[in-house]
């Protein structure tokens, strides 16, 4: 690690790229060019493939190179309109769930991150603790989400707990199938996403900060919201932007624990795909592209991501 | 570091080749003496490894399954036509698959058994009554005017689009030991009744030919063909889907096989659209469930196997003989015991016990405990089949199973319901 971050600061001295010295700039185009290609062929190259055949026209078995922005037109038909259209309420829903999870990971991300930084004293049982937070990925996420199942159900565990213990007569319907099924599965499937960067961040704090705000008569709470807080915020960003993608692009999670019933963007996409209807379904991906980067733009416009790390 | 390693590697390399030389050269012999291998293209319910196993006792080919979901099959003939030898479809994906020019004819004459075919397919017929016509019914893409050609013809030719493996008739599938009502039609579905007990498969060409069986049920609208809609007809369809839906009307929707099976099982549904080996499945399980037969039909679905147009010389006549094999009784014996349909019942009858054809085929209550075809006990004896005989069930089909002309406006539609 060490090793990797040393050239860095040498780069930085010297700065003023023009007046570098030739052969070292070729090798530094060198270096990162395998890093460029792999973005190239696995990021750019399908990317403007799927922009191109966005805008094709199609039929039931075939797509037609075309020039054409009715698959655009017909992701936003009816948005015009005093009602709500499709696209619109589906990333409503979407957005919705986006911030749910968000405002239930960021708090317990921190909180998880915060104990493992600064209350574990010893280093060993430390990294045993994180490593720990790490175990339940050992699993497919489809299982961790289905075994909700059972415990959710309308004769699941919880509903026969409580009806045996006499608290409720009638089985509680909403804890399944609902949008708290859905919200209860992200939490538990991305919190970690959100450990893992605040972590790495609180843990790069330099204990001496805090004792000098101590010397200087701040409060614990002062001490969090002044000086840990502001250092944990690129952990914060990059936590958000894992969680943020990560529901957005579901289809999965909210379709078996929403039971199929709550649309989100991915499923929208995907029903499309197994129509063979690959125009709309890269127009939407388009769409989707577009609305999560603007959310992601936003987010580095309030954390400056580059000079923080 | 640099020079050291280069030539490590390079010798390492040579090793390598040189040893991967040696057992090249005795290969081409191997190969020759190989038997063919048929890739089958197909969703998991027809793959079984006894179907398997016994072709390659009796023929000597080796199937190699390639099993996928159904709108996958479809999605690859149309763009990989090159990576299966056989494929295996429902009749309804052949409006996608045949004007893309994937598939060839397949020529009638050397297919054995092709007049004992199922007038299901040949004449759309059961017992020689006229059965439901709506949406792809077989009939319609039963046959082609060429073996190259990709129109479907009008009447009987020599060549055929797909050769029938198996076939059914779906309909609903409810809890009698929840719901105390009788339940005799499709309009029981939206039933305020079963508010948040209900479900539908969240298959866009399915589900809304199930919705469309509702609403005729009610009496409200009357299609000119459930399975080729116009787009009128799609709104209005998907307007009776949206304000059930917003009514709480269902619990979830069920997308794969065993989703359908657990939500019955746990009794999250009392009501749904299913199959019927997940009825099957759920009374393994020790839950009463029923196939109900309705007064409005069954919607009823047809898959097959077809022939890519790149197959040639020996794998084409395995793939034949392979057909034949699969006509001449064994394997129609084998699915019958499954609760489906087989292309020649015929010979499928020679292969089954007598009391099994009577259960399975004649709706006769059970003589002996009913096995199926890996011995577990489906039925215990005195049991008799949901909706009774083949002629009463296939005989009883409203629908088939389609692709519509407004697909693209139908999914788009179908979105708007799964938003509401």
């Amino acid at each position: 690690m060490t090793d990797l971050a040393l050239p860095a600061p040498a780069t930085v001295a010297a700065a003023p790229a023009a007046t570098a010295p030739r052969p070292r700039r070729a090798l530094a185009y060198l270096q990162a060019a395998p890093l460029a290609l792999v973005f190239l062929v696995f990021l750019v190259v399908p990317l403007v493939l799927t922009g191109i055949v966005s805008l094709w026209e199609y039929n039931e078995y075939e797509i037609i190179p075309a020039l054409t922005l009715q698959n655009y037109v017909d992701v936003f038909d009816g948005c015009l309109s005093a009602d709500l259209c499709t696209t619109v309420r589906t990333y409503l829903s979407t957005v919705k769930f986006v911030v749910l999870t968000l405002a239930i990971t960021l708090p317990l991300g921190f909180a998880i991150a915060y104990f493992l930084a600064f209350h574990i004293r010893s280093g060993t049982v430390r990294m045993g603790l994180f490593l720990l937070c790490t175990i339940p990925f050992w699993t497919s996420n489809v299982i961790r989400m289905i075994s909700w199942i059972p415990l959710l159900g309308r004769n699941g565990l919880i509903n026969d707990t409580l009806r045996t213990l006499g608290l409720i007569r009638e089985p509680i319907e909403g804890l399944l199938y609902s949008d708290f099924a859905v919200v209860l599965a992200f939490v538990h499937l991305d919190t970690v996403f959100m450990i893992v960067p605040i972590f790495n961040s609180l843990a790069r704090i330099d204990r001496r900060l805090i004792e000098a705000a101590r010397d200087g008569g701040a409060s614990g709470a002062q001490i969090l919201w002044n000086v840990i807080l502001p250092l944990a915020k690129p952990g914060i960003a990059i936590g958000t932007i894992f969680v943020t993608t990560l529901v957005m692009g579901d289809f999965v999670t909210v379709g078996v624990m929403g039971g199929q019933q709550i649309a989100s963007v991915g499923k929208v996409i995907q029903v499309q795909m197994a129509y063979l209807q690959f125009p709309a379904a890269a127009a939407n991906a388009m769409v989707l592209l577009a609305a999560v980067l603007l959310m992601i733009l936003g987010l580095t416009r309030m954390i400056d991501l580059r000079r923080e790390l | 570091m640099d020079l050291p390693s280069k030539p490590s590697r390079r010798t390492l390399l040579k090793g390598a080749a040189a040893l991967a030389a040696t057992p090249v050269t005795g290969f081409p012999a191997v190969h020759a003496a190989e038997p063919v291998t048929l890739r089958y293209l197909g969703t998991a319910v027809n793959q079984s490894a006894d179907i398997a196993k016994k072709v390659k006792e009796d023929l000597g080919i080796t199937l190699e399954y390639i099993p996928v979901v159904t709108d996958e099959v479809t999605k690859r003939a149309v763009t990989q036509p090159n990576s299966f030898d056989l494929i295996d479809t429902e009749y309804f994906s052949l409006k996608k698959i045949l004007p893309s020019g994937n598939l060839q004819g397949m020529d009638a004459k050397r297919i054995k058994l092709a007049d004992k075919i199922s007038s299901v397919f040949t004449k759309g017929e059961v017992a020689g009554k006229r059965i439901g016509d709506q949406g792809t019914a077989p009939r319609k893409v039963f046959y082609l005017e060429g073996l190259d050609s990709k129109k479907f013809a009008g009447e009987q030719t020599q060549w055929i689009s797909l050769i029938p493996t198996v076939y059914n008739a779906d309909t609903l599938g409810i809890r009698p030991d929840l719901i105390k009502v009788p339940v005799t039609s499709w309009k029981e579905l939206l039933n305020p009744a079963f508010k948040g007990k209900a479900s539908i498969l969240n298959i866009p060409s399915i589900g809304i030919m199930d919705a469309a069986m509702v609403v005729e049920a009610t009496g409200d609208y009357t299609y000119g063909d459930k399975g080729n809609m116009t787009k009128p007809e799609i709104d209005r369809t998907i307007k009776v889907l949206i304000e059930a839906k917003r009514a709480g009307q269902f619990r979830a929707f069920w997308q794969d096989f065993n989703e359908s099976v657990n939500l019955m099982a746990s009794g999250e549904t009392v009501i749904q659209s299913m199959w019927s080996p997940a009825v099957t499945k759920v009374r393994a399980q020790g839950v009463p469930c029923t196939y109900q037969p309705l007064k409005e039909g069954y919607r009823a679905w047809a898959s097959g196997f077809g022939i890519p147009k790149t197959l040639s010389g020996k794998k084409l006549d395995a793939a034949y003989d392979f057909i034949n094999w699969f006509l001449s009784g064994w394997a129609g014996a084998y699915l019958n015991r499954q609760g489906y349909y087989s292309a020649v019942l015929e010979t499928a009858q020679a292969n089954m016990q007598p009391y099994e054809w009577a259960f399975w085929m004649e709706g006769k209550p059970a003589e002996k405990d009913i096995l199926g075809p890996d011995g577990t006990l489906i039925e215990k004896a005195g049991a008799t089949r949901d909706g009774g005989s083949f002629d009463a069930r296939m005989g009883a089909v409203a629908c088939w199973n389609a692709v519509m002309d407004e697909n693209t406006y139908m999914v788009r539609k179908w979105n708007e319901f799964i938003a509401a």
